[in-house]
């Protein structure tokens, strides 16, 4: 089934971790092009306002998408991303309500959501059973007990200075968005900078030719799919800060956006390729797109489609400008 | 019944080899016919031009009497034809019935496949061949593999073919098996079927095979009724050439005993195997595919677990779960498949030679990337890989050089004991030599190197020693002043010397 959906890796990002002018100089030009097109066409999308709206939302789904391009690195797939979104904002909320410190109840919550994460790796590695099938079982039990622990409804009348967090500023600047770019400048050392991270790559491309390099596997998994998680787990609490309560349904098919998010930004479904820009990129052209098309009246349904349009022009055109280059 | 097969003056070039040159070979109804050779003689090449799968370059072919110009693998089918290969190439995911039946299933009356006559007729023809253990309606990975070998047998015959091929049929087989095997070719000789037999054992030829054809180095050089022969003068005939000066190597002094393996065991793989290795000495491992020498090599590095035995390391005994263990004992390992067990394709050449070098150079878990750099240009520029940087991923290099960064990746991770399974496979001629002066640098500066190799002039011209490995068993020690092609193929062909 996953094979389905793989794609092979795109030219110009074989050398590990370290984009070659292509894919990110392309990703660069759609969002200027976007940029440039939406504050000629609305008045209202260069506003400090909605841009700083547009930041928030991207936010969310740009830590999950960094989570998720580890583990897409890893040649894996964590579909229980979005079910984490959701049981995160839940346990926090419930926390909060119980009267836990916010400054307790987050990083709590954030181990919750790591432990989630760890639950697949060992479903993966120790049961072998393919990422594809581990994270969809995790997916479905996770939103059966938020829906349990919720009794299906919201949980608001949290404190406020928890949802300042979502909504302040820091120097002008969401801070949502601050947030996403302290993950993404780490994602991008880890990837780049450590063991961890060549360990990642190399498991990717073939996970015989890493253990009998010395790689031990175990470790290894159970970090990509605590990483993915806790990931998750943050961008939950965001989410839930932003609208100040814990939502039950929050985050259905999140785990899509942040898979279309790296796949745009150069990674590949076969693993060993993909960056942490590509993936930011990424995230930044699909909310874009969404934000400016609200902007100019275009039905939601009609964006849907052009988001769709993108992802398969993305990875389309980076295949068959490798078949060409493969022909010689 | 004229010929089933007369195929005459057949040739075939691949790219820079002369796979085949001028070769008879014909099968008469009837007929058991051996055909034996070293690896590279050109036996698979002459099945795949019989079974339509390579195009000859020139000769003649007839198949029943039947003048073939251009053939192909269908056709061969339909005139009749079948090969059972050393790899089963069935169905895995699919029933044995499926298996038989492949595209054919028998169909109902509405059209639907009728499984109980189709599962039927499977079992009472596997019931006839004495296979009454094999369920028709089972998995074919449900099985063992020699019982997956037997239905892959039993197939054509079950499509009532009248020329088989099997190319190393009794690899994978017990004695039992084996036993049923012969009685299957027995009944199809009576048939008056004619069939194609490969095999490197010397006992099963004598016992099984009514003519035999040796080739050598692609040339037909004798056909005859193995009554006029024996295993003795059929090796000679295999082998007899002489060795090219390509293979030998300085030889460096001998040090201490760098690896000691005592009573080493993995059942049903390998048993009882016992050696030793010594700094600056190159010791061989022969042994057919399937002889369990692959396994022993990937024991030692602590890739697979063993049953019994120990493991000395300068005169040390340990005891390894995994392979970081091994690496960090100063063991490399160089496995026979490149792509798939040594080198990461689509990643960099300079991560590849730091593959195992990573736990080194990472203070904290940071790389260091002055160092992996370092590393990267160190082994690039020592053994002359060529790339145009160390950024382009390596599955842009040719076989040799990536076969060079494989070596440079052991080496950076400061391998003293270099465990190298067929080095020089899938390697041009000109990288050949190149890893063979490489292998010469490293005795001299005292690496101790276990090398397997089923080419005889490699590992002749190479090893100080050869372990010979017959089914997992140790036939012998063989030192260098007794290096002899005959007396090696002998003993892994299961012969005592």
């Amino acid at each position: 089934m996953a094979n389905i959906v793989k794609t092979k890796p795109r030219q110009g990002i074989t050398v590990l971790g370290k984009y070659t002018i292509g894919t990110s100089t392309t990703l660069m030009a759609i969002v200027v092009i976007l940029f440039v097109f939406l504050s000629s066409t609305s008045s209202v999308f260069a506003t400090p306002e909605n841009l700083s709206n547009l930041l928030r939302q991207t936010s969310i789904n740009g830590i999950i998408a960094l989570g998720m391009l580890m583990v897409i690195i890893t040649a894996g797939i964590d579909l229980s991303v979005g079910a984490i979104v959701a049981i995160a904002g839940i346990v926090n909320a419930l926390l909060m309500q119980a009267g836990m410190s916010m400054w307790v109840s987050m990083p709590l919550t954030l181990v919750i959501g790591a432990a989630i994460g760890v639950f697949n790796g060992i479903l993966i590695h120790e049961v072998s059973i393919t990422p594809f099938i581990a994270t969809l079982g995790t997916l479905t039990i996770v939103r059966g007990i938020v829906m349990i622990m919720s009794g299906a409804r919201m949980v608001a009348n949290l404190p406020k200075e928890f949802g300042q967090i979502a909504s302040g500023d820091i120097f002008g600047i969401p801070s949502m968005f601050i947030i996403w770019m302290v993950l993404f400048v780490a994602t991008l050392f880890l990837l780049n900078y450590t063991q961890l991270g060549r360990n990642f790559f190399i498991i990717g491309s073939s996970k015989e030719v890493a253990r009998l390099s010395g790689i031990r596997l175990r470790p290894n998994m159970y970090a990509v799919y605590g990483l993915s998680s806790l990931y998750a787990a943050l961008a939950g609490i965001l989410l839930s800060s932003r609208l100040s309560m814990g939502v039950p349904t929050a985050g259905i098919s999140y785990e899509l956006d942040a898979i279309a998010a790296v796949v745009i930004g150069g990674g590949s479904l076969f693993g060993a390729a993909g960056s942490a820009i590509g993936a930011v990129l990424g995230a930044i052209i699909m909310q874009t797109i969404r934000n400016g098309g609200n902007l100019l009246g275009i039905d939601p349904f009609a964006l849907q489609v052009i988001i769709g349009a993108l992802i398969l022009i993305a990875v389309g055109v980076d295949q068959l400008r490798m078949r060409k280059a493969e022909k010689g | 019944m004229a010929e089933l097969i007369a195929a005459r003056g057949i040739s075939k070039a691949f790219p820079g080899v002369r796979a085949l040159d001028q070769v008879d070979f014909v099968l008469q109804p009837g007929e058991v016919h051996a055909l034996v050779g070293e690896n590279g003689a050109g036996k698979s090449t002459l099945i795949k031009i019989l079974m339509g799968v390579y195009r000859r370059d020139s000769g003649t072919l007839s198949v029943k009497g039947q003048d073939i110009q251009d053939f192909s693998p269908q056709a061969a089918q339909s005139s009749g034809m079948a090969a059972v290969y050393q790899d089963i190439s069935l169905a895995r995911s699919l029933t044995v019935g499926e298996n038989f039946f492949l595209g054919h299933m028998p169909k109902t009356g509405w059209g639907t496949i009728d499984w109980a006559l189709a599962y039927d007729q499977c079992g009472k023809l596997l019931r006839g061949l004495g296979l009454d253990d094999i369920d028709p309606r089972a998995t074919l990975s449900s099985l063992s593999v020699a019982k997956q070998e037997m239905v892959a047998i039993a197939k054509p015959v079950f499509e009532n073919a009248d020329i088989l091929v099997f190319d190393e049929p009794t690899a994978l087989l017990a004695n039992e098996e084996t036993e049923i095997l012969f009685s299957i070719i027995r009944r199809l000789r009576s048939e008056g079927k004619g069939i194609i037999y490969i095999s490197h054992r010397m006992e099963e030829i004598f016992a099984i095979c009514d003519s035999v054809t040796v080739l050598k180095d692609g040339r037909h050089v004798r056909t005859m009724p193995v009554t006029d022969t024996n295993p003795d003068d059929l090796v000679r005939l295999m082998v007899g050439r002489s060795m090219e000066d390509m293979y030998t190597i300085r030889r460096s002094p001998l040090g201490e005993v760098a690896l000691e393996v005592e009573g080493l065991t993995r059942e049903p793989r390998f048993r009882d195997i016992g050696f030793d290795v010594r700094h600056g000495e190159i010791v061989g491992l022969f042994g057919l595919v399937g002889s369990g020498r692959t396994e022993i090599m990937r024991a030692i590095f602590g890739a697979d677990p063993i049953e019994r035995g120990e493991i000395r390391l300068d005169g040390k005994p340990v005891r390894f779960t995994h392979p970081s263990q091994a690496i960090a004992a100063g063991i490399g390992f160089m496995s026979e498949d490149r792509k798939n067990q040594s080198i990461a394709l689509p990643l960099s050449v300079r991560t590849n030679i730091n593959l195992a070098n990573y736990p080194a150079i990472s203070p904290f878990g940071v790389v260091n990337q002055t160092a992996e750099r370092e590393a990267a240009r160190t082994y690039i520029d020592r053994l002359a890989i060529k790339t145009p940087s160390d950024t382009v991923a390596i599955r842009n290099l040719s076989g040799g050089n990536q076969q060079k960064a494989v070596l440079g990746k052991n080496l950076a991770s400061n391998s003293r004991i270099l465990v190298c399974d067929e080095p020089t496979i899938g390697v041009d001629v000109g990288a050949k030599s190149e890893i063979y002066k490489i292998f010469e640098q490293l005795t001299e500066e005292g690496v101790a190197i276990l090398l397997v190799s089923s080419y005889l002039p490699e590992i002749m011209g190479l090893a100080d020693r050869i372990l010979v490995i017959y089914e997992g068993r140790q036939m012998g020690i063989v030192e260098r002043s007794e290096f002899d092609e005959e007396r090696l193929v002998r003993l892994a062909s299961g012969l005592q010397a």
